[in-house]
């Protein structure tokens, strides 16, 4: 009976939000010929020189007679480039991320976790086109946008057949906004699985997604919107606008924090939210007596060369362009990750006498978290550093600290993604120095012009990244905790004793992975 | 009748099956196990967990043959799986009180 309630319930609830989202109200005639406002992370621009077309009304915010305005249409590269790499990032949560925590537990337990990462993806894409984007990427504070987007309405309009633009970082240069908002859509998925790693094997799925759409709301909405919104170069049209608009953006965004891909906004992000379950949820019966070995790292290793691959669209696309900067994205995430698994391999040889495929595919992972927020802020050299010495990071993150921390974090979230996370946010603030082959940082948005190595202070640049670290630490901790509690405290986080040691494939899904 | 059990090392399945063949024993059952004697096993690491296994794999082989023939399948299965290091295995001797072949019913010797 109570089932049956919550069934019409939720199905009538389906029935009422179905109408308001497919109201989409005639857009304001300036949307489409507007570059919309929406960018991520304060990367440097391309060589603007060549772009800079002469600012016109493409100031975003509610724009005045559009017959005057010159019509921004996008790139078809640059569209093209933008819907591969949202792709890309699709095929590291499923499969690549599914099949690489997949592996790593036991038998018993697959099934498990590749519906938590498949059904959390898809129900964070499906949030995030109701609420979620226009959370983070419409202008409302500095720690969270409004709901001029919500069920993502006046991103095209129907009747004119024409679609909004979304800004890049190269002035005059747009995207469709639609194209923007599906690759973000990705980043949200694959933070919020990201999570999953850490509880693996004891908890109860409900509990996921309950879970998940709290700290969706609560701290990845804000987080994206705190580190990457921002009004669009465009909106930079003259000295005098500009504290007005630097105003509207996000609270790290105006600090000037660097963040290319997310290392703050995905891998910290998630890493502390990992961490903190592991803490709230205890550790799995027999942890530390029984044998838990991965039961199947061949998968593992499938699952980390998807991940590899994908993230050139992760890491590249956050360029927002088929440019010379998505290029230097792309081969960063080449080259640190291949340092990381050289480094993370030759740890372990020193430190345990044998390299295992389990830390090769950990010491890419590491790798690429830690060029996540550097990809397109820092020079190749620099790269190649950071993934030296990340490898070596996140092998010292799920051996020595994990010992420290002392909670039972299943799968290492907080080991690679956490350590590496904040590693390449402060290391970016050292490489993105054009002393140390750089670009350095942007200066001055209405010339689009990068700050002088005269002018860039790795100190200063660190400490803003140190200060973002903070932020999202903190936010993510406090979020966490709460969303935790509350779930604990209405469903319950946990399975009980019997359906732990049964194995949830078969106790929560009601079915096994492999047949006897 | 006599039911003799040897756990040999896996890569000697092939050899010891061949000398039981070449002295007459149509059938044997062969089961996949896991043990331990005197050899040490092993140990694994994955990241930071560590995990000694005691347990090796090792291979059982059953058949049921006639009492004279019991020194002899004792003789042949030594010598095709010892290699002569700790590990080799061990061979057990039950009595065998039935033998039934299912497909004619007959049973004791003629159904060996």
């Amino acid at each position: 009976m109570k089932k049956l309630l919550i069934s019409l319930a939720l199905g009538f609830g389906i029935l009422t939000a179905g109408p308001l989202a497919l109201a989409q109200t005639a857009a304001p005639a300036a949307v489409t010929s507007t570059a919309e406002a929406k960018a991520p992370e304060a990367a440097p621009a391309a060589p603007a020189a060549a772009v800079a077309a002469p600012a016109p009304a493409a100031a975003a915010s509610g724009a005045a007679a559009p017959a005057a305005a010159p019509v921004l249409v996008p790139n078809k590269g640059d569209t093209a480039w933008m819907m591969v790499s949202t792709l890309l990032v699709i095929l590291m949560t499923v499969p690549g991320l599914a099949l690489f925590y997949g592996g790593l537990v036991r038998s018993k337990n697959m099934l498990s976790v590749l519906m938590q990462v498949m059904v959390t993806f898809s129900m964070i894409v499906v949030l995030w086109f109701i609420y979620g984007y226009s959370l983070a990427f419409t202008e409302g504070n500095q720690f969270i946008g409004g709901f001029d987007r919500l069920f993502m309405k006046g991103i095209w309009d129907n009747a004119a057949g024409t679609f909004a633009n979304a800004a890049t970082f190269s002035k005059g240069v747009v995207i469709p906004e639609i194209v923007f908002a599906a690759f973000q859509a990705t980043f949200a998925g694959i933070t919020c699985t990201l999570i999953v790693g850490s509880f693996a094997e004891r908890i109860k799925f409900s509990a996921v997604l309950m879970f998940m759409v709290l700290w969706f709301t609560f701290s990845y909405a804000p987080m994206a919107h705190m580190v990457w919104f921002w009004a669009g170069p465009d909106a930079y049209t003259s000295k005098e606008v500009v504290d007005k608009v630097n105003a509207t953006a996000g609270m790290m965004w105006q600090w000037g924090a660097l963040d290319f891909a997310g290392g703050t906004v995905v891998h910290i992000n998630a890493a502390v939210a990992g961490l903190v379950g592991a803490f709230f949820i205890g550790k799995r019966i027999g942890y530390g007596k029984e044998a838990m070995a991965p039961h199947s790292l061949t998968l593992t290793m499938v699952g980390a060369a998807l991940l590899w691959v994908g993230w050139f669209g992760f890491n590249a696309g956050s360029a927002l362009e088929a440019n010379g900067f998505a290029a230097l994205a792309f081969i960063n995430t080449f080259g640190a990750t291949a340092a990381a698994v050289l480094t993370w391999s030759i740890g372990e040889s020193l430190h345990k006498g044998k390299a295992s495929m389990l830390g090769a595919a950990s010491g890419a992972v590491a790798g690429l978290v830690a060029i996540t927020p550097a990809a397109g802020n820092v020079g190749i050299g620099g790269a190649l550093i950071i993934g030296l010495i990340s490898g070596f990071a996140g092998l010292w993150g799920v051996t020595g600290l994990k010992k420290m921390l002392g909670a039972d974090d299943s799968l290492d979230v907080f080991g690679v993604h956490g350590v590496c996370g904040i590693l390449g946010a402060l290391l970016t603030g050292v490489f993105a120095s054009p002393s140390l082959g750089g670009p350095s940082a942007m200066g001055d948005w209405v010339t689009a012009t990068m700050m002088t190595p005269a002018e860039y202070s790795i100190s200063a640049q660190v400490w803003i990244q140190a200060k973002a670290v903070g932020v999202t630490v903190l936010w993510s901790g406090i979020v966490s905790a709460i969303a935790y509690f509350i779930v604990d405290k209405t469903i319950g986080l946990r399975v009980s004793e019997e359906d732990e040691r049964e194995g949830l494939d078969i106790t929560s899904h009601g079915e096994t992975a492999y047949s006897r | 009748m006599k039911l003799v059990t040897a756990i040999i090392k896996p890569f000697k399945l092939d050899e010891v099956r061949e000398a039981l063949s070449g002295m007459g024993v149509q059938g044997i059952t062969v089961t996949e196990v896991k043990g331990f004697g005197r050899q040490k096993g092993h140990t694994e690491l994955y990241r930071g967990a560590e995990y000694v296994v005691d347990f090796l794999p090792k291979v059982k082989i059953e058949a049921a043959i006639d009492d004279s023939l019991v020194d002899r399948v004792i003789e042949a299965i030594e010598g095709a799986a010892r290699t002569g290091k700790i590990g080799d295995g061990k061979i057990f001797v039950y009595d065998l009180e039935q033998v039934v072949r299912i497909r004619t019913g007959e049973t004791g010797k003629e159904a060996l």
